[in-house]
């Protein structure tokens, strides 16, 4: 029998190691696993690598696993959302590294690292500064750039409901990058709102199928970051 | 520029108003288009879509079919438009991963992407991300994908910066959006297409000399066809 839940946020993220590339689902708050993010926060890697769109709001989150001094390095599209000080202020005394990657290239470069696609050729960013130092190729007349596939140690996204497969349903526009993120890391770890038995699922409306997902945590109520910071919460 | 009545100066009064600008805008884009509308002032263009067309909004965070801001306090928090501002969802509206959002702008779904600019040039290169400031804090979201695969973009702006200086430009000092990849330019002052031979004036605000935008161009202006 397949049964991929595991008791808390806390046990699921237990093994990560020092050093390790994490992607984290969401955009803005849309979509954000804070209580995986927390949990990680708690269990003390340090030296991580994040891919994720933005880098989180307030001082809870994304934001909080950065104040926390836990991140080498960034790879994302839009690192300064209104309400993002942490970020920037590490960004600026030179205590973060920032990979800036448009944000359809990022979504793809996840894409390509899950399917096995080693690279791709985009029209995106040809003859800009984000494609210095990267190889180009012209196809029908038009300068592409090349572009690697990412891949991660771990994933950490939230789904609205889950089986005990792994399967997934998200909700609304919180689903953005995590059926990329799935596919791209060793192991792929969901908070879902509500966790089912499998079966239970219409198997026509599965968006993430199981296969990409190694973790099921049940997150009955997650928080969200603008709830968090209107009230002026701060992690640990 | 002479003071006008009121001790305004005559420039905040000349031309279209940012809603003035939306509306031209939105005179426009045809019935049934797939448009993607950037963050700030290119947000407005959605108020004024004419009386029976339908426009279906792409948000490139992961929703076709957006509908407009609910009231203060309400919505879902993980209903969000690009702007990360909750939104609403028109019938027919349809969510979708990254990819997919990305595959509709890269490849060629979308009719239409309206872009704000920091500056346009003459050959349609665009600058709307960066002023490669040292202390700024890069940040790009999906600018580059939009213009590199957007049929056309609609750039929509003041004519001029606050301090006067000209957003319309022989060659952008700022780094690079995408090259040559403005179709038409909306400002307060006029509407100017970007063409083989440059810019060229489309229409001219009410009020408005031509010789007056020209002053406030950074490169010559063709005068319509």
């Amino acid at each position: 029998m397949i049964d991929k839940r595991f008791e808390s946020a806390r046990d699921a993220v237990a093994d990560v190691p020092d050093g390790a590339t994490v992607m984290i689902g969401g955009f803005g708050e849309a979509g954000s696993p804070i209580e995986l993010i927390h949990a990680l926060i708690d269990q003390g890697a340090k030296g991580l690598t994040v891919v994720s769109n933005n880098t989180g709001t307030g001082l809870v989150g994304l934001a909080a696993l950065l104040r926390a001094g836990r991140v080498r390095k960034v790879i994302c599209s839009f690192p300064k959302t209104a309400g993002s000080t942490v970020f920037p202020d590490l960004y600026r005394a030179g205590k973060v590294e920032l990979e800036l990657v448009p944000q359809g290239t990022l979504a793809e470069r996840i894409r390509a690292g899950g399917a096995g696609i080693a690279a791709f050729y985009t029209p995106t960013a040809a003859g800009t500064p984000l494609a210095d130092g990267k190889e180009t190729r012209v196809f029908n007349g038009r300068e592409h750039v090349l572009e690697h596939g990412l891949r991660a140690d771990f994933t950490l996204i939230k789904g609205r409901i889950a089986d005990t497969h792994g399967n997934i349903m998200f909700h609304r526009t919180a689903r953005n990058f995590a059926p990329m993120m799935a596919t791209a890391a060793a192991v792929t770890i969901v908070q879902a709102a509500e966790v089912v038995s499998a079966g239970e699922l219409d198997p026509e409306s599965i968006v993430t199928p199981g296969i990409f997902v190694d973790r099921v945590v049940h997150v009955p109520s997650p928080a969200l970051e603008s709830a968090l910071n209107e009230a002026g919460a701060s992690y640990p | 520029m002479s003071a006008a009545a009121g001790g305004k100066s005559a420039e905040a009064t000349i031309g279209w108003s940012r809603d003035g600008i939306a509306e031209r805008v939105a005179q426009d884009i045809p019935n049934g288009s797939y448009v993607n509308l950037g963050i700030g002032i290119p947000e407005l263009v959605a108020k004024y879509v004419p009386a029976g067309r339908t426009l279906v909004y792409h948000t490139e965070n992961g929703l076709l079919g957006m509908g407009p801001s609910p009231a203060a306090g309400q919505g879902d928090p993980e209903l969000i438009n690009a702007g990360k501002r909750r939104v609403t969802m028109m019938p027919g509206a349809a969510f979708f991963d990254q990819a997919t959002s990305f595959a509709m702008i890269r490849g060629g779904h979308l009719d239409l992407s309206v872009l704000g600019a920091l500056q346009v040039a003459a050959n349609g290169d665009l600058a709307n991300w960066s002023t490669g400031a040292d202390d700024a804090i890069p940040a790009v979201g999906g600018a580059m994908d939009l213009v590199a695969g957007v049929k056309r973009v609609f750039v929509m702006t003041t004519h001029v910066t606050k301090e006067g200086a000209p957003k319309l430009v022989e060659r952008c000092t700022y780094p690079l959006t995408g090259r040559g990849v403005v179709t038409r330019v909306y400002s307060d002052l006029a509407v100017i297409d970007i063409t083989p031979k440059g810019f060229q004036l489309v229409e001219l605000a009410p009020g408005v000399a031509f010789d007056f935008v020209q002053e406030r161009t950074g490169a010559p202006i063709l005068r319509p066809a």
